[in-house]
């Protein structure tokens, strides 16, 4: 039985620099991207997703430059979300390196612009990214903008939406459990995972190995994507960018291989 | 020289970059007609839908400029995800008739529901090699590469089955005739073993 599923590091750019994030707020600097990405090369990290959280809130375009600077360096499957809101920037995109386009904003604000994305580049470049935050009721609602603007969809509907537009996976976002590092929303990623056919990637709260076993396991999630899991060390969060081995997976029973 | 296919469809950048690495500086990224029909080698890269790569390589007047590189001057092409899917002869994905260098066609990934396998095949997966090739010269029976696709190659012909993969069921991962090859995989993706193999086409092919 052969069985590996992705697990990846979400790298999110602010002013080009390389940040990491409490419940999508208060960014702390953590260093320069592309020294990040070559860290993750060397340890042959099987993916990256690459996010720029301010794009969308300053109204501009992707850094094509420091995008293409970080691709350089990658020899991975890249995906890139942020401020994309033409085909044209996610032709450029896939033009200088990356595989995937995340878009979060255009789902509700331009669902004609997923439509023609997948028209253009096919279901498995682009990918939903849905953020989450529930209220302290529990209700679970899906937001925009990097999670500025509330939309009226819950996740299950939202994805489904996204599904039917064409995108080949979602990135599934709780915005309340990012950085926390004390696991996922399992319920959230299972809500989701089992209302859609296609993958679903889970985000949020990975704080330890055991945490990826368990949402790909529990939560039905096809892949698991971490951000504070691979840059911080230890409980004062010192900033330590490093990856499991290929063992550390294989023992904790993320991986198997005969 | 090297020339990777720019016909508007994907990951030129990121081959480009790995062909680099690997230590070769003569690549290019073109679709010049001067380029292309004096390249020693081309790459047929391609991320998207079957008919658009087959429309954007009919406007840019690839489609001779290819066949004629691979057919009659006989030389290395090496057609990579939708790139090799368009060295095919069709595509359950489109109406347009692909290259037809390679003898297989492509059909869509159709797993059963209690299965729990998803469409696209996405991900790194186990391959095996199936033939002894430059292109495969010194792999590992069991290589692993990067995989993003929702349709797969269906080959009547043995012989032209360069290595496997098994996703519901056991496809070809990558054909070969003469000197054209395919790979359903990303090896600009695929860190080392990915960088093995694009060393053996710089190199050997």
């Amino acid at each position: 039985m052969y069985r590996r599923p992705r697990i990846i590091p979400s790298l999110l750019l602010k002013e080009g620099g390389l940040v990491k994030t409490q419940k999508f707020e208060n960014p702390r600097y953590l260093g320069d991207p592309v020294n990040a990405v070559k860290i993750f090369n060397n340890k042959g990290v099987d993916e990256l997703c690459v996010l720029d959280i301010t794009a969308t809130r300053e109204g501009r375009g992707p850094d094509f430059d420091l995008l293409h600077d970080i691709a350089t360096e990658a020899f991975m499957p890249l995906s890139y979300g942020g401020g994309v809101t033409t085909l044209e920037e996610i032709r450029r995109l896939f033009a200088i390196g990356y595989e995937k386009v995340v878009l979060n904003t255009a789902l509700v604000a331009n669902p004609q612009l997923v439509r023609d994305a997948v028209a253009y580049a096919g279901s498995q470049s682009i990918v939903a990214s849905i953020d989450v935050k529930s209220d302290f009721l529990g209700r679970a609602a899906c937001y925009t903008n990097d999670g500025q603007v509330k939309t009226s969809y819950t996740p299950a509907r939202l994805a489904a939406y996204a599904q039917e537009l064409g995108v080949g996976e979602i990135l599934l976002n709780s915005i309340n459990r990012d950085g926390q590092m004390k696991g996922y929303d399992i319920a959230l990623v299972k809500s989701v995972a089992d209302a859609v056919d296609i993958p679903v990637i889970a985000c949020g709260g990975c704080g330890s190995i055991d945490d990826l076993r368990q949402v790909l396991e529990e939560g039905h999630a096809h892949a698991a994507a971490a951000g504070s899991f691979f840059v911080y060390y230890g409980r004062n969060k010192a900033i330590l960018i490093t990856a499991p081995t290929e063992s550390d997976y294989l023992n904790a029973g993320i991986y198997e291989d005969d | 020289m090297i020339v990777i296919l720019d016909y508007g469809m994907g990951n030129v950048g990121s081959i480009q970059n790995m062909i680099r690495k690997i230590g070769c500086r003569d690549v290019i990224i073109s679709r010049d007609p001067i380029a292309v029909e004096n390249a020693d080698k081309l790459i047929l890269p391609g991320v998207g839908a079957f008919d658009m790569g087959m429309e954007s390589l009919e406007r840019f007047g690839l489609i001779p400029l290819i066949r004629a590189h691979a057919l009659e001057k006989g030389r290395p092409l090496l057609g990579i995800c939708l790139g090799m899917q368009l060295l095919g002869e069709r595509s359950e994905e489109g109406n347009l008739p692909g290259l037809g260098l390679l003898p297989f066609r492509c059909v869509r990934f159709a797993p059963p529901a209690d299965s729990g396998l998803k469409v696209p095949h996405m991900g790194w997966d186990r391959t095996y090699i199936q033939a002894d090739t430059p292109l495969t010269a010194g792999l590992e029976a069991k290589e692993r590469y990067y995989y993003v696709h929702s349709y797969h190659a269906v080959c009547e012909d043995p012989s032209a089955v360069l290595m496997t993969c098994d996703y519901d069921g056991t496809f070809p991962s990558a054909l070969y005739h003469g000197s054209v090859y395919g790979v359903q995989f990303h090896p600009e993706k695929s860190h080392l073993y990915g960088m093995k193999l694009l060393k053996n086409f710089v190199e050997r092919c």
